[in-house]
């Protein structure tokens, strides 16, 4: 059985808000991270 | 019944559910309870509960403390040992929503604990109550999408494990910013912090559980049909948890992951003593080094497993362990010649494999025993990460202890425990060279494969 049929516009949206949803926090943190490791080589 | 709409029947695709959207369904899970790496920022908090600025008689013991992470870890290995089947049975929406009560429900009542001065109910918590919720929220989206992407397995599973060592980098600095906010002259804010997380992470994790879905019965990508690469060790057959444990493979890769964890933890516990120590940086400064080994270590998890895709699981494992030992054995000495940019590279490249080595063990399950209960044979298999855990940190101590009661400098210390680092990572190595194919004798009959999934 193979139900990947293709994504309408509305599984795009839901798509686009799911990985925002983790994707924005994670990349705050991956930031702030950067941050604070740079003063290792000041 | 009130829990009918987390059933496993009520949470199976419809005819164009994009599989895509299952990877951000388990990042909501393990974005949260990978916040347990990130635990050891309220221990100096937790440590002047009483006196505020500095502990006063009364205030919990920073060993005590590390009690509430290592119960954590050790019921995360139980739990997803145990609940495992329960898991693969009632399916993983059911499994995210209970991982998510138990997760929040540790941040309130250890808030009660912190609020009481009760440290009992901070390890009843924090340990028990919400490392059962890190066991089961462990395995369940991993074991989803192993079925969601048998073409690439590797990548699949890097990203959901690539999502608990990422919690971190979120949960440390809002836990600091929580704290300068609820924390005053009277209070160091941690309680407050526990609550406003508990319920975070609560949302968070119950968006993950209403997104997930499990593949119909016989689902397969468009365009991909399994084919059995025995010679690569890939099957196509099923084996069951029982089955599983008593088969020699189960053992060696517990042995393989706990080889590699029991390295990589040991350093992960010690980096900021460590290059204040050997590289003579400021605490800010090393702190910085802990938050490089962080993206490391989250970097290897999804870059390794998918890399084992194509390299497959056992050559990725070797390069773990062979360059893994190489970089181990090397660094006292960049160590000593104040090489900070090699040793800093070394141990960044170390926390790749450390990361990695999670990421891609629920892949080599599925390549040994196929994919029905591939969810419960990883929890099992979890119980090595539980061992580790308490073996990494306790050597890594030891010996350096040991070493400066010799009358070794402080930045020579940790010389000997590289070198054993290396040792155990050879050993891993031997284990995962002696892995095979499973014996015929253990598959479900192939009359019965169906009946089983």
């Amino acid at each position: 059985m193979n139900t990947n049929t293709p994504p309408s516009s509305s599984n795009a949206v839901a798509l686009f808000l799911a990985w925002a949803f983790v994707g924005i926090p994670l990349l705050w943190g991956v930031v702030l991270t950067c941050i604070n490791a740079a003063k290792l080589f000041q | 019944m009130a829990t009918n709409f987390l059933d496993r029947s009520r949470s199976v695709a419809g005819p164009g559910f994009n599989r895509w959207l299952v990877p951000p369904a388990a990042l909501c899970i393990h974005l949260c309870i990978g916040e347990v790496y990130a635990f050891s920022v309220f221990n100096k908090p937790l440590s002047q509960a009483i006196g505020i600025t500095a502990p006063a008689p009364g205030d919990w013991s920073i060993p005590a403390l590390g009690w509430i992470f290592s119960v954590a870890i050790a019921v995360l290995g139980i739990s997803s040992a145990v609940w495992g089947r329960w898991m693969e049975r009632v399916g993983p929406r059911m499994a995210m929503f209970w991982a998510a009560i138990a997760f929040a429900a540790g941040f309130f009542v250890s808030a009660i604990g912190v609020q009481v001065h009760q440290l009992w109910l901070v390890y009843l918590g924090y340990g028990v109550i919400g490392g059962w919720g890190l066991g089961i929220g462990y395995i369940s989206p991993v074991s989803t999408l192993i079925k969601w992407f048998p073409d690439r397995p590797g990548l699949a599973t890097g990203t959901a494990i690539m999502g608990f060592g990422g919690a971190a980098l979120i949960a440390s600095p809002l836990s600091v910013l929580l704290m300068k906010h609820f924390g005053g002259p009277t209070s160091v804010g941690v309680a407050p912090t526990f609550v406003v997380l508990g319920v975070l992470y609560l949302i968070w994790m119950m968006v993950g559980s209403q997104i997930v879905r499990v593949p119909p019965p016989g689902w397969r990508p468009a365009g991909w049909s399994p084919t059995d690469e025995s010679g690569k060790m890939i099957t196509t057959r099923q084996v069951v948890r029982a089955q599983a444990l008593r088969t020699p493979q189960f053992y060696l890769l517990w042995l393989v992951l706990f080889f590699n964890v029991t390295a990589g933890i040991g350093v992960l516990g010690q980096a900021s003593l460590m290059a204040q120590d050997v590289l003579g940086v400021t605490a800010a400064a090393a702190a910085g080094f802990v938050g490089l080994l962080s993206l490391f270590n989250m970097g290897g998890r999804i870059f390794w497993a998918s890399m084992s895709d194509f390299i497959g699981r056992k050559g990725t494992y070797v390069i773990f362990f062979v360059v893994g030992a190489i970089l181990y054995a090397l660094t006292p000495t960049l160590g000593q010649t104040h090489a900070v940019v090699l040793f800093v590279l070394a141990y960044c490249i170390v926390l790749t494999f450390y990361g990695g080595g999670f990421a891609t063990v629920p892949a080599y399950l599925r390549d040994l025993f196929g994919t029905v209960e591939v969810g419960a044979i990883h929890g099992v298999l979890l119980t090595a990460w539980s061992a580790a855990g308490v073996a990494g940190p306790v050597l890594i101590n030891y010996i350096r202890q040991f070493e400066l009661d010799h009358g070794v400098a402080k930045n020579d210390a940790y010389g000997v425990t590289m070198y054993v680092m290396a040792i155990l990572l050879v050993l891993g190595l031997i284990c995962n060279l002696l892995i095979r194919p499973v014996a015929d004798r253990f598959y479900v009959p192939a009359g019965a494969a169906e009946a089983v999934a």
